[in-house]
């Protein structure tokens, strides 16, 4: 199904580390505008997965295309480059900046570079979206958590990405938190931003995704719309197999 | 942040006064006073490059003797056939060179390797520089012109000035930027788009050239040099201290350690000229233990804690 609108597609994507194949021959396309949850039990390569597309790890076999070019032999910074950008599983602040600074390094060397007054206005534009324009001079020592998630999502935002890879960005939040992470999501979603994202927040997941690719042992094992993946005998055996995931 | 603000403008004018007042001391001050601010001004040259590159990166630099030899051999080789000045930009071409060619096999490396590798290279320099002098039968070199030692000072001050003209571009660029965010996450530079190999190599050339012109600078004024004069490690190590007691993050953190410690050097020297590197390496100690971040550091502590809320 690659037509023209699929903006990121895997062909046969292999990982090994040494003996261990972390993903095996993993195939997926996604759209445009999509939202596409990459979920399974924990070490099924959801992760590795996400290394990849983003560059922070090379394919062994296999090819990563971003509209129709191919990324994975080109190392991180060029990826990002390209379009390609990606929160961190955990939240990476630059210590010393402001949160001014540290949404601008996502904006000025990236896929869309700007400089000056026109990078801070930009900034704080997406400080706007994320709800954190009146913090813009803060360190992000004085950040409470979901604020700098809300940091890093307008970091990775500010360069006007084709594809947001999110790993596991609602991850370690608090029932309100979640709301607001959720919301916040939902309203990149309705913008028609394209997004990958890896989560375990089931709620999350349900109300987020459009489409969700289910892997196990690094291998895909389901595919398809979120309700229908969701009630998939083999997907729950998945989840159910592995007790204390 | 990019723009010209008014704190900028005033930063400017500090600068200027400070500058007149630096170029006007040769004729004000006795002939004791400008032999200390010649090495000052070396220093500030030093230590100041090198904190343009080490400062935001935290890669601890220990090779400014391997560049600082470099240069005076380039002129200690060159001085009878080429006029001083183009001998003074040569030499900031081969520093910058060498400090390329560095770069690229070690800027992949982590911290503690870095300071090993740059280490080792500077005595590697020094002994192949001894090897090729002993099987040539020659001992060392003898520099063939004099200046003034005002003249001296004065061409320092000049290339001090130069450096942080530089160091104020570099700040408000996009490498500047860059290598900050490399200094706090290499990771998210990488994933932001930035090529890290590249900025730090073509950053680690700045204090490279400037080392190497500053051996060839102030080559003239030892006469006569040996490697154990052009390379000395003790250099190397003078210019970490003095950066890191003024502290790294501002531009003249740098100036701020060089003056104290120069003075310091000069009565410890003076004194205790035998005991002169226990006493370096124990004030290394107490900076590194007493003031993590410097002057620098505790002015701004200093100015958070009296509510002036900006802190940095």
């Amino acid at each position: 199904m690659s037509d023209h609108r699929t903006v990121l597609s895997l062909q046969g994507v292999t990982k090994r580390f040494g003996g261990l194949i972390a993903v095996n021959d993993l195939d997926f396309d996604v759209a445009e505008h999509e939202v596409l949850g990459l979920i399974g039990p924990n070490g099924s390569g959801k992760s590795t997965t996400m290394n990849l597309i983003s560059g922070a790890l090379s394919v062994s076999e296999g090819e990563i295309a971003l509209r129709g070019q191919v990324i994975s032999d080109l190392p991180p910074h060029k990826i990002a480059r390209r379009g390609v950008a990606r929160t961190f599983q955990l939240v990476r602040m630059l210590p010393s900046m402001s949160v001014m600074e540290n949404v601008m390094a996502g904006g000025v060397f990236g896929h869309r570079r700007r400089w000056g007054r026109d990078a801070e206005r930009q900034v704080m534009k997406m400080l706007e979206l994320v709800g954190l324009d009146r913090r813009a001079n803060a360190r992000p020592s004085e950040l409470t958590y979901i604020d700098t998630k809300r940091v890093e999502l307008a970091r990775v935002l500010v360069g006007d990405p084709k594809v947001l890879l999110l790993d596991e960005w609602l991850a370690g939040l608090n029932p309100t938190e979640l709301e607001e992470g959720i919301a916040l999501v939902k309203q990149l979603r309705d913008e028609g931003r394209t997004i990958v994202l890896v989560e375990h927040v089931m709620d999350a997941i349900r109300s987020l995704c459009d489409r969700c690719v289910v892997m196990s042992s690094g291998q895909k094992i389901a595919e398809g719309a979120t309700e229908q993946v969701l009630s998939d005998p083999e997907v729950i055996r998945a989840y159910l197999g592995e007790d204390d995931a | 942040m990019m723009r010209m603000k008014s704190t900028d403008y005033k930063a400017l004018s500090v600068s200027i006064v400070l500058l007149l007042i630096a170029i006007c001391l040769p004729w004000i001050v006795g002939d004791f006073a400008l032999t200390l601010a010649v090495n000052m001004a070396m220093f500030t040259v030093l230590a100041t490059s090198w904190a343009l590159f080490s400062g935001p990166t935290h890669y601890i630099s220990l090779a400014t003797a391997a560049f600082f030899g470099l240069g005076a051999y380039t002129m200690g080789l060159g001085v009878d056939h080429l006029p001083f000045w183009l001998l003074v930009i040569l030499a900031g071409l081969f520093g910058a060179i060498m400090a390329g060619i560095i770069g690229l096999a070690t800027l992949r490396l982590s911290g503690v390797y870095f300071v090993i590798f740059t280490l080792g290279l500077a005595e590697m320099t020094r002994q192949i520089i001894t090897y090729i002098q002993n099987a040539t039968g020659q001992k060392g070199i003898l520099i063939s012109i004099w200046f003034e030692e005002s003249t001296f000072y004065w061409m320092l001050v000049a290339l001090a000035a130069l450096i942080f003209l530089v160091g104020w571009l570099i700040g408000r660029s996009r490498l500047g930027f860059a290598l900050r965010i490399i200094g706090d996450d290499e990771e998210v530079a990488r994933h932001s788009g930035i090529n890290t190999a590249l900025s730090k190599v073509l950053l680690f050339m700045i204090p490279g050239s400037v080392a190497a012109m500053s051996g060839a600078i102030i080559a003239p004024r030892y006469g006569y040099i040996e490697p154990l004069i052009a390379f000395t490690p003790m250099l190397s190590f003078q210019v970490v201290i003095m950066a890191l007691l003024g502290g790294t993050g501002r531009l003249w953190g740098p100036l701020a350690g060089v003056i104290p410690f120069s003075i310091l050097w000069e009565l410890i020297s003076a004194s205790f000229p035998n005991q002169t590197t226990l006493l370096l390496g124990l004030s290394f100690l107490i900076i590194v233990y007493l003031l993590p971040q410097g002057f620098v550091g505790l002015l701004l502590k200093i100015r958070a804690k009296i509510g002036d809320g900006r802190g940095y």
